[in-house]
């Protein structure tokens, strides 16, 4: 399911990067909010821990076998901030390391495999768990048709994305049957496999499930074969309630800034800034082209009308856009991180 | 995965290449792909052209091109999918050996073909003369947000050893008789996932119990520091600077 | 001189239970001197781990206290405390979480705000307490356990601290490793509190030793003479391996 490089045009790929340093940067707050300190070895090991099972084969018929994909899986057991942490760092080792999914792909790779993946399983697991009766038959329930429905889900924005800025004109439609009709096939296995991980979990060590917490349990560290309450989950205990209006603004802004930034974006990316959706051949396509541009980028008259030759004019547009989104990338991870090392300083004399 | 120093993709060695700071080696292999997904498709020789520009830069790193290619095979699943676009695309049709092709897919498929083959060319190149420990350097000089870089150093550092409490895991599985065969075991991996889960999970912990014994404090202490001259920024950035000369090129042709 | 000012570890009246409710320690008195080597000894559910979690502020919360060189473990010294006191985890993997030796044995200084030639320095040093020196580049994960551990033993030292504690530093070690490792706890010149099951490598280290059992201080005493009472040994589930006799065996401290 890694996207390669090419596969969706470079304005598009972008603005996904975008999102996705977006949604980063609130789970590296929210995940520092939830484990403390611990967020580094505690998301390391998690993130190991998926890596380690997407090479776990599950063999589904003769000769022909699956593996987990894991978003919806680390979203129940670690929470959806450090699962999307987790899976955002599994891809981006893939990406460099094993150039399993492409480089300008990253931000695709890390909108679709990790957000929508943690997210939807998150919510769909979090209110499947409040509606149902507290059993753990309902973690379990909850945890199927919460791994169900994210991979198909992830299938669907995928589809979004290269209905924005695919690189090749495929109906729609088309896409859509395909990529939810294989996904959802692929979801029951993923489905079928994560309940039974979580409910293999809950069976012994009921507290490390996230997901199903609120049951009055309390982390627990086992140390050496010994379970010790782990001290800074105190602090974390009284630290939200205060800080829960904050958290939540945090994530309404992350959330509106990402999707203004992506729709501006890709607006104009759509808007055939690169000029690879139609084949250059005869059909009078540079006059075609200058109408598009001019009609629907707000940057239309931004100084590209001066240059004469249309598709160099949506190419600069293109250009101009990768630049907008990089800087605009560029400030939100610089604020959070000046933010975050504003707080961090005062908590590391405090431990 | 291996680990470590020395990952499964690294090629050890002294080239020009190997020895070029980590950062200068990350953003022009970023600044690379970005090039190449923005030419046009139509300009088929810059593509080509590309690919020279990369077999340079192999033959600087004395990276042989057995090695490389073997390396290109993890883009098979998408070249199936490459396959299907001219089926499946809109738009103009033409009759190629009695098959109804669509132009437009015909296009598209060599569009994600090229610039998927040349990212990954580059994407392996990358970590074929760079050191893992070396990356995250990078990584972390490139301002990438700390935490991030902790939790992938976390990640490397505990890949092998949770990997290998799988294998470990399978071992005692298979040496009492288990062999997963089909859906009907399916429940006896999850329990292994499950149990791996918690394994993995609690040596977290233990890691963060030694971690604050020696003074950790949510940031990690700065040990090493990257550096590059400007005369390394610029042989790094020789390949995506001839790339961006080619792609302007395209767009004007 | 004034035997409070010397102690390197002063534990008094300390009594601690769990949130849930579980009490593990039910007021610990002891004090060791500075350059002692002490083994605390005891069964398993003693609250040994309980108590060596104290020593750096890990645990807290309960009633007594716990000073370190005259420090008081607290909020207010805790980076001063964590410095102080070196533990060494069980396994060697929970503690050495960096990518390379160097970098782990430079963690605590450098989390302590020590860089640049100082800081290699103290690596150097450190490493070469344990006779590892020659493995600073090489990743944790590539060394045999007994180097594990004695690296594991080097990120501590590297701190200088007051106190070593170590935890079970005798267990999973083969002979030639265990003996190895003995010498160069008895070749350091630091106050050391070893947690161990290991009654022989206690007796061969450590002249004096400390019985916890249920969560207080049972014995206190030469180790020698402890291990000889039988009477004492059983009433703390204590049991000498099989042919093992202290009163025969030399000491090697």
């Amino acid at each position: 399911m890694h996207v390669p490089d090419g596969f969706i045009n470079a304005p598009t790929s972008a603005a996904a990067g975008v999102v996705a340093a977006g949604a980063i940067a609130v789970s590296l707050r929210g995940a520092r909010r939830e484990l403390d300190e611990r967020t580094a070895p505690l998301a390391g090991l998690v993130a190991a821990f998926i890596f380690a099972v997407q090479m776990l084969n599950f063999p589904v018929a003769a000769g022909t076998s699956g593996h987990l994909l894991g978003g919806a899986l680390a979203a129940i057991l670690v929470g959806p901030f450090t699962g999307v942490l987790c899976v955002s760092v599994v891809l981006l080792m893939q990406g460099i390391l094993f150039a399993d999914g492409g480089l300008t792909a990253l931000g695709v790779n890390i909108t679709v495999m990790a957000c929508v993946t943690t997210v939807v399983a998150y919510t769909v697991f979090r209110g499947l768990v409040k509606v149902l009766p507290h059993t753990r038959r309902s973690v379990t329930v909850a945890s199927f048709t919460a791994a169900l429905l994210s991979v198909p889900g992830a299938a669907l924005a995928f589809t979004l994305i290269y209905w924005i800025g695919g690189t090749t004109d495929i109906a729609i439609g088309k896409v859509a049957t395909a990529m939810v009709g294989v996904h959802v096939l692929i979801g029951i296995g993923e489905a079928v496999i994560t309940a039974l991980t979580v409910g293999a979990v809950i069976a012994v060590r009921p507290d490390l499930v996230h997901g199903a917490r609120g049951l009055g349990q309390r982390l627990q560290l086992r140390v050496n074969g010994e379970l010790v309450d782990a001290p800074p989950a105190e602090k974390a205990r009284t630290a939200p309630a205060a800080a829960r209006t904050s958290r939540r603004t945090l994530w309404l802004t992350g959330l509106v800034t990402s999707l203004v930034l992506a729709g501006f974006v890709s607006f104009y990316a759509s808007a055939d800034p690169d000029g690879l959706e139609k084949v250059a051949a005869d059909k009078g396509i540079d006059a075609k082209v200058e109408d598009h541009a001019a009609a629907d980028s707000p940057l239309a008259d931004y100084g590209v009308k001066d240059v004469q030759n249309a598709r160099l004019s949506g190419g600069l547009a293109g250009v101009i856009g990768v630049g907008v989104t990089v800087v605009a990338g560029s400030t939100v991870f610089w604020a959070v991180r000046r933010r975050r090392t504003d707080a961090v300083s005062p908590a590391s004399t405090s431990v | 995965m291996g680990a470590g120093h020395a990952h499964r993709l690294y090629r050890h060695g002294h080239s020009p290449v190997h020895t070029l700071p980590p950062h200068t080696k990350l953003a022009a292999t970023f600044a690379f792909v970005v090039v190449v997904v923005s030419t046009p498709r139509e300009a088929m020789w810059a593509f080509g052209l590309y690919a020279l520009l990369l077999a340079v830069v192999a033959h600087r790193a004395r990276v042989p091109a057995g090695f490389l290619l073997k390396r290109l095979l993890i883009e098979v699943p998408f070249v199936a999918f490459a396959v299907l676009m001219p089926f499946v695309a809109e738009g103009e049709r033409v009759d190629v050996l009695g098959l109804s092709l669509s132009v437009n897919g015909l296009w598209g498929a060599w569009n994600v073909l090229a610039k998927g083959t040349l990212g990954v060319a580059a994407s392996v190149l990358l970590a074929a003369t760079t050191e893992l420990r070396a990356l995250l350097l990078g990584l972390q000089r490139l301002r990438l947000p700390p935490l991030l870089v902790q939790i992938a150093s976390f990640m490397i550092r505990y890949g092998d050893l949770i990997t290998d409490e799988m294998r470990r895991m399978r071992i005692a599985r298979e040496s009492r008789g288990f062999e997963a065969r089909g859906v009907r075991h399916w429940g006896v991996l999850a329990k292994s996932a499950g149990a791996l889960f918690i394994r993995s999970y609690e040596r977290g912990e233990r890691v963060h119990l030694a971690m604050v014994s020696r003074g950790y404090a949510g940031s990690m202490p700065v040990i090493d520091e990257v550096t590059a001259t400007r005369a390394q920024w610029s042989y790094a950035f020789a390949l995506p600077v001839a790339a961006l000369v080619v792609c302007m090129v395209g767009w004007i042709l | 001189m004034d035997p409070v000012s010397t102690a390197s570890l002063e534990v008094s009246g300390l009594a601690f239970a769990y949130p849930d409710g579980h009490q593990a320690l039910f007021g610990v008195d002891f004090s060791i001197a500075r350059g002692e080597r002490v083994a605390l000894l005891g069964p398993n559910g003693a609250g040994k781990t309980t108590l060596v979690l104290h020593l750096n502020g890990i645990l807290g919360g309960g009633t007594g206290a716990v000073t370190v060189a005259g420090l008081p473990v607290g909020k207010r010294h805790m980076a001063e405390i964590r410095r102080k006191v070196g533990i060494v985890f069980q396994d060697p993997d929970d503690q050495l979480f960096m990518p390379t030796v160097r970098e782990d044995v430079a963690f605590g200084p450098a989390a302590a705000g020590m860089k640049g030639a100082e800081l290699e320095e103290r690596v150097d040093r450190a490493l070469a307490q344990v006779g590892m020196a020659e493995f600073k580049d090489r990743p944790p994960h590539h060394l045999s356990f007994g180097q594990r551990r004695r690296v594991a033993v080097a990120t501590v030292l590297a701190m200088e601290p007051e106190i070593l504690v170590l935890d079970e530093p005798s267990s999973n070690l083969d002979p030639a490793s265990r003996r190895e490792l003995a010498d160069i706890l008895r070749s350091l010149d630091v106050t050391v509190l070893m947690v161990t099951h290991d009654l022989p490598y206690a007796l061969e280290l450590c002249p004096r030793a400390l019985i916890l059992s249920d969560g207080v201080i049972a014995a206190d005493g030469r180790t020698g003479e402890l291990l000889a009472d039988e009477t004492l040994m059983r009433a703390h589930r204590l049991e000498l391996p099989f042919g093992f006799d202290p009163r025969t065996a030399t000491m090697g401290a």
